[in-house]
């Protein structure tokens, strides 16, 4: 492996990641309904995505990718601390953006949130004590959303981290495109502008659920 | 005007170095950066002590060969020139600067100001070259160059080779440089012939140098006295790609 082979593995992990927080973000949406109905369809939904085989080879391919991911996140940013001069007085930060010089730091946070989550739902979902069901006989995972979402640190925690998680894709987006060999300026500005709405939304998007569940509840 | 100089001091490559103050007197505004030095070596000369050792050739912007870090940044205060273009009217009467040698794993220390900046010789000299036949000089006009592929060209051409990239990236990185230089011939009929190895050995050399991955922070382009475009490193990885898409189905 090589500087330029281990960015395109940051880059094709990332850019994944991108693509599954669409639809994740997409199927989140229901709980934005009457809570009646956000329950069935919430709770049908989560079923769907855990049974069907197809999402079931897509998960494993998202697992690899985070871990992946992560991993070369780890050796990249261990390798260029070393390669990287320290200079006694550092005016170097004036050319350039805050978040492009700190990807590991915000990464690290959506990482502390990634295993928050995880074991918030997705552990309780598959492998906990977990037997409420809806009337349609699904697992009531809304119901444990409501109830985790009662807990204002946790609302905070995901709320930091989505922030964090912007600015990790304003940069990552603009960058992995580029890691990849996307050259042409016009569609290097295209995409710049499209990488920013695209982190907006889905982090505001994100943002709001817990700050929805919240404040719907108390 | 009065100068307070922090200068890095360091004997040779092995020895530790450090800060050591010096004030000028009269400095001359319109003095670029490098006759400011000059005039302390000259002090120094007359007190029998040792001159600080720096970089410089051409003092017209056009080499490559200067090169120190001026308060924190590659090339001193302004985007975009090298540290003999810069001039004293720069700075402010009494203020105080502190020049240090250009810093990363790939840039060892040599002495004072001065780095061993011979990992872009290897570089250039593992692929960036192209292969001519021997003979009678060829009609100037039989491989056709459009107007804007020439200018494109020229734009990464335009690199000096002073490492003010490198100095700049907080991780070492010698993307912009190895970039450039692979993009100035890729992009020319002239050396299409060795593309994909120039590409592969290039962007091997470089690592070899122990240069760090790129980020792009976009630093380079801000700092680089040509202002050479980071799109150069896109298209750095789009060549190396390629490249290695070919040699694959070679196999
Ligand atoms: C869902 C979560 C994540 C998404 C969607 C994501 C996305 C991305 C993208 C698209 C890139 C650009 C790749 C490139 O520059 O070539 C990137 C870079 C990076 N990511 Fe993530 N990432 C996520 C989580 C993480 C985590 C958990 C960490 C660390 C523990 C991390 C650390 C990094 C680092 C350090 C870089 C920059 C590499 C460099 O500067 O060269 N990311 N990420
Ligand atoms: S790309 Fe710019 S900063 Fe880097 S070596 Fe060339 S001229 Fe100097
Ligand atoms: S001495 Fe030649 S560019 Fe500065």
């Amino acid at each position: 492996m090589n500087t330029l082979s281990r960015k395109i593995v940051m880059a094709a992990t990332g850019l994944f990641l991108c693509l599954f927080l669409l639809i994740h973000c997409l199927g989140n949406t229901q709980l934005f309904l009457e809570p009646e109905q956000a329950k069935l369809s919430f709770n049908a939904y989560s079923h769907f995505m855990t049974t069907n085989p197809i999402v079931k080879i897509i998960s494993y391919v998202l697992y690899l990718s985070i871990i992946g991911h992560v991993v070369y996140a780890l050796i990249i940013t261990l390798k260029n601390r070393k390669a990287g001069g320290l200079y006694k007085r550092d005016n170097r930060g004036r050319a350039s953006k805050w978040y492009s010089r700190n990807m590991g730091l915000l990464g690290t946070i959506v990482l502390v949130f990634l295993v928050t989550h995880f074991a918030n739902f997705w552990y309780i979902y598959r492998f906990g004590e977990f037997t409420a069901v809806d009337a349609n006989g699904n697992k009531d995972l809304f119901l444990l959303v409501q109830e985790t979402f009662t807990n204002l640190w946790i609302v905070i925690l995901y709320v930091v981290a989505m922030i964090a998680l912007c600015y990790h894709l304003i940069h990552g987006i603009n960058s992995g495109v580029r890691s990849l060999g996307l050259f042409h300026p016009k569609f290097v500005r295209w995409i710049n502008v499209i990488g920013i709405i695209y982190s907006v939304v889905l982090c505001v998007g994100f943002a709001l659920m817990p700050l929805y569940m919240y404040f719907t509840q108390n | 005007m009065k100068l307070h100089l922090k200068i890095w001091r360091q004997k040779d490559r092995k020895s530790e170095g450090k800060l050591v103050d010096y004030t000028l007197d009269n400095v001359n505004t319109h003095m670029s950066f490098l006759e400011m030095l000059d005039t302390l070596n000259e002090e120094l000369i007359l007190k029998n002590e040792e001159p600080v050792e720096f970089d410089h050739d051409c003092r017209e912007g056009i080499c490559g060969q200067c090169g120190v870090v001026i308060n924190g940044n590659a090339h001193g205060p302004l985007k975009n020139t090298t540290t003999c273009q810069l001039h004293m009217r720069e700075f402010k009467d009494g203020e105080t600067i502190l020049i240090e040698p250009f810093r990363a794993a790939g840039f060892p220390v040599k002495k004072d100001l001065k780095v061993d900046r011979s990992a872009f010789d290897r570089i250039i000299s593992s692929g960036g070259y192209v292969s001519v036949n021997t003979g009678q000089a060829p009609e100037a006009n039989t491989i056709p160059v459009s107007h804007e592929v020439a200018e494109a060209a020229f734009d990464s051409a335009a690199c000096l080779g002073c490492g003010a990239c490198v100095a700049t990236c907080k991780n070492g990185s010698a993307a912009l440089f190895t970039a450039a230089k692979i993009t100035q011939l890729a992009i020319l009929p002239q050396s299409k012939e060795e593309r994909k190895q120039r590409a592969l050995r290039m962007i091997w050399q470089m690592d070899q140098e122990g240069f760090g991955h790129c980020s792009n922070t976009e630093a380079c382009e801000v700092e680089c006295p040509q202002g050479i475009s980071v799109l150069n490193i896109a298209r750095m990885n789009y060549e190396y790609n390629r490249a290695s898409f070919l040699k694959f189905k070679k196999k």
